[in-house]
């Protein structure tokens, strides 16, 4: 059990995609704009990339790795995922209208966001069975979520103070979201490995 | 006897110099030699004018008509002939011009035929629309109209009303002299709105630096039994606002959301009260009202002015130092500065400061907000001044909302307190006038839009009417086969006629048509 | 070599195929976007944005037309549809609205009543042959009375501050020099 609560802390606080691994930038700066928003990206971002991480860990399995094909799986997965998220979209929309309007116009934003594709591939370079992809999964984008919201909370004050005016808007997001990532450095070590 | 006295938070104690102006008894103005009475003076719709340039007036005649409910009458404050209808300065921080009557006074201060109001004899209904046509407005600066608060809520039964006498604002005094001189008559103005709501009590709030007021209020409430008391309130400011009073009185907290009504609490100015009662009594309309003057002048007084009168003349009566350089209207904290001389007294002014740079000195420069928290402590609504500062200083309006701007009473605590001098209240108005601007706009694009869809659903139908009348005239001639080939024939040749004719008068047809189709019916 | 296109092509018709038919399948008619869009549009129903209409504007936009041509909405209007829509807010520098209104002529209106079917708010009142008024409270200032008017008597005026609509201003301080 106590692996598993390493995977997720790992990947929410020491290996957190946003500020320790750099990935999915452009939601980060798209959606932090308003704290409110981040709660439905954050939701919408989850169910995508647990879903993602257990449908790329059945396709290497079963797919890649007999068919001797392994060298295609950046190309796969982003077809795959794409293809099920739009598919998920549509279908949401018509059954859950309530769903789509918090998670909806989230979705499509997610199925071009590199996180998606890059921890399937993170978690299949780390050899993890499909119950420690699915969790990996979940904690990658509950520290995506995280960083979401405190970069929201941070830029809802930059928003209203005294910028210099080259540093407005995305110039000084990133200038606060590369000093949380200073501060996140300090989590090395937390999750039991070297 | 003792009672258990409320108390708001925050708040403020600044320098009163209330002592200057309570010297001298209430001095009655002399004649000004023009009245310059706006037709708006109140809460609500504007009166409609009822005289003409030239037409003669009386004193106490009714020059202007309320128009709606939530509205009041406008009367003459003085016999005269009317100079004018047309737009004076008003006294309003804006300057801009209202329509006003312009009266010069002949000197005979004749009144109008006057009758007292036998209000026991009439319904509610027909007393509150008398005193909407006697123009009984709130005397403590909203001006709102009385008789459109003395009728209770539905559900809600009254349980007491409030007399606001704390006048917390410092230099301001004239509700003080009039207690301390006509406490008779503002107790029989409570009286006559308890018996329109019905409440349990009549609470009388005064602040406790005013110990002659509350002698001679408690004196003159005795009349009236155990009802009525007397309440000596700590002297805080802003004790005096509506809602902070109610608060000490009552322990009740009205949010923005509800009318106080509503809780089972209403509250008038001793002024009101006054003014309610010499109509009921002498059947006087309101043309007149104590106003303090006050501040950088010799003589610092309270004057029994005309509605009208303009700011030039009665701040003469004082004798204004050499080094005044404005006059504000309403106290230090709350009022604003007179945007003209020529701007007329008006039934919500109750206090004309001189200012002089010895009194109030420029403000210090603005530096930025620390987030102290200094002027969260000192609100009495218990607002967060600091976000709405933040928010309002980057024009984000609907965020500001969120924490309350709306509740805001613009008091001047936050701003008085601020270790960093920002001027706090001055945002906030600006705010809350982007808010009521935005809320118009909306309204006009909501009516706008209604109004196409309207138009919209006119033109489809009176084309589908059109189709339909066609439709059976052709029925109609398919019927008879030779009066059929007769009427294509004429078609015809109307057809070939009119090709002859020119694109010009082509069009003019043409539009001929789309008037049948846009016309209004 | 065949090995490996025959799954991948199989794979991605099958994904082609789910999601042709999933948008055939969940299709959902209209969106409940227009009407915010429209909302937070003027309703002026001036036309300068190239659109017929406000309404027909706030469909163009749902379908991907730029949100900063709406000149009575002006900037704060287009930044108004870019945080609905989580678009970028528009370029500074947008022209700020000037609010007015028709005023007609009344010394040489002929009651032609052209300009009354030219009104999309039914702001102009008259009939054949009689004077026409603008009122003023409704007209939108869209300018689309003005072109028909055949006597040219109908002047767009600018809609000046007056009691009811004065605004506080925005609290700015001249700097003062301190030696």
């Amino acid at each position: 059990m106590t692996h598993y609560l390493f995977i997720i802390v790992g990947a929410v606080l020491v290996n957190n995609v946003v500020f320790v691994r750099i990935l999915g930038l452009c939601p980060l700066l798209g959606v932090s704009k308003k704290l409110e928003t981040t709660f439905g990206m954050g939701a919408a971002t989850a169910f995508v990339l647990t879903l993602s991480s257990g449908l790329c860990y059945v396709i290497e399995t079963y797919l890649l790795v007999p068919l001797d094909i392994a060298y295609l799986r950046t190309l796969t997965f982003i077809i795959t995922i794409a293809s099920v998220v739009q598919f998920m979209e549509l279908v949401i929309r018509k059954t859950h209208p309530a769903l789509h309007q918090v998670l909806g116009i989230y979705l499509p934003l997610i199925t071009t966001n590199c996180a998606v594709l890059g921890v399937p591939l993170l978690s299949i370079g780390k050899r993890h069975d499909f119950v420690e992809s699915l969790i990996f999964g979940f904690g990658s984008s509950a520290g995506f979520t995280l960083a979401l919201i405190l970069l929201a909370g941070l830029r809802e004050r930059t928003d209203t103070a005294d910028v210099p005016l080259p540093f407005r808007g995305n110039a000084i997001a990133l200038v606060t979201a590369g000093l949380m990532s200073l501060a996140f450095m300090g989590f090395a070590g937390l999750d039991g490995y070297q | 006897m003792f009672r258990k006295l409320f108390s708001f938070k925050g708040g403020i104690k600044p320098d009163t110099y209330k002592a200057v102006s309570t010297r001298e008894p209430i001095g009655i103005a002399p004649l000004p030699s023009t009245l310059i009475v706006p037709l708006h003076q109140h809460a609500g719709g504007r009166a409609i004018p009822r005289v003409r340039a030239g037409d003669r007036v009386l004193k106490g005649q009714c020059i202007g008509e309320a128009d709606g409910w939530i509205s009041s009458a406008v009367h003459a404050p003085a016999s005269g002939k009317v100079l004018a209808v047309e737009n004076r300065m008003a006294a309003h921080p804006s300057g801009l011009p209202t329509l006003s009557v312009v009266i010069e006074p002949d000197g005979l201060d004749e009144w109008a035929c006057l009758h007292p109001l036998r209000y026991q004899a009439l319904s509610p209904e027909k007393t509150r629309e008398c005193l909407r046509d006697a123009g009984i407005v709130g005397l403590g600066g909203a001006a709102f109209p009385t008789h459109a608060k003395l009728s209770a809520a539905k559900q809600t039964a009254m349980e007491a009303i409030v007399i606001n006498g704390a006048e917390c604002e410092p230099f301001m005094t004239c509700d003080d002299m009039l207690m301390r001189e006509r406490a008779e008559g503002i107790v029989s103005g409570a009286a006559f709105f308890r018996e329109l709501l019905d409440p349990k009590k009549v609470l009388i709030g005064i602040e406790d630096n005013k110990p002659e007021a509350i002698a001679a209020m408690s004196e003159a409430a005795k009349r009236f039994g155990s009802d009525f008391e007397v309440i000596a309130i700590p002297a805080r400011y802003p004790a005096g606002g509506a809602k902070q009073l109610i608060r000490a009185l009552t322990g009740k907290e009205i949010p923005a959301s509800r009318r106080s009504p509503e809780m089972g609490v209403q509250c008038f100015n001793v002024g009101t009260a006054y003014s309610a009662w010499r109509f009921i009594t002498f059947g006087e309309p309101l043309v007149s009202r104590i106003v303090t003057l006050t501040g950088n002048v010799e003589n610092a007084r309270n004057w029994e002015t005309r509605i009208g009168t303009p700011f030039r003349e009665f701040v003469a009566l004082g004798h204004p130092g050499h080094d005044t350089n404005g006059f504000l209207m309403g106290g230090p904290m709350m009022g604003f500065e007179i945007p003209g001389m020529d701007a007329p007294v008006v039934k919500s002014s109750n206090c004309v400061i001189a200012a002089a740079t010895s009194l109030f000195p420029p403000p210090p420069a603005e530096m930025p907000c620390i987030r102290c928290g200094s002027c969260a402590e000192a609100c009495p609504h218990e607002l967060q001044p600091f976000e709405l500062y933040r928010f309002a200083r980057v024009k984000n309006f609907d965020r500001a909302r969120e924490f309350a701007l709306d509740e805001c009473i613009e008091c001047g605590c936050c701003a008085y307190v601020c270790p960093s001098r920002i001027p706090l209240v001055q945002y906030f108005r600006f705010a809350k006038s982007g808010v009521q601007a935005r809320l118009r706009e909306k309204e006009k694009a909501e009516s706008a839009r209604s109004r196409v869809e309207r138009r919209k659903a006119r033109e489809a139908r009176a084309k589908a009417e059109k189709a339909e009348r066609l439709a059976a005239g052709a029925q109609a001639s398919g019927m008879d086969a030779s009066k059929k080939t007769a009427v294509q024939a004429a078609i015809e040749r109307a057809r070939q006629d009119r090709e002859t004719i020119q694109a010009g008068n082509a069009n003019d047809a043409e539009t001929g048509d789309r008037y049948d189709e846009g016309q209004p019916r | 070599m065949l090995t490996v296109i025959f799954p991948m092509t199989l794979g991605a018709a099958a994904l082609g195929a789910m999601l042709g038919w999933a948008s055939v399948r969940f299709r959902v008619d209209g969106s409940p976007l227009i009407d915010e869009i429209e909302n937070a549009l003027p309703q002026t129903q001036c036309g300068q944005c190239g659109f017929p209409g406000c309404r027909a504007y706030a469909e163009a936009i749902e379908n991907g037309a730029r949100i900063d041509l709406c000149p009575p909405g002006g900037e704060a209007g287009a930044r108004r549809l870019a945080d609905l829509l989580g678009r970028d807010p528009p370029a500074p520098g947008m022209e700020e609205p000037s609010p007015q209104a028709a005023v007609i002529d009344e010394q040489r209106c002929i009651g032609c009543t052209l300009c009354i079917q030219a009104c999309p708010v039914d702001a102009i009142v008259g009939a054949a042959k009689q004077l026409h008024t603008v009122v003023g409270t409704l007209c939108t200032g869209c300018e689309l009375c003005v072109p028909p008017c055949p006597m040219e008597c109908i002047q767009m005026k600018a809609v000046t501050e007056n009691i009811d609509n004065w605004a506080w201003k925005y609290p700015v301080f001249g700097i003062r020099r301190v030696n």
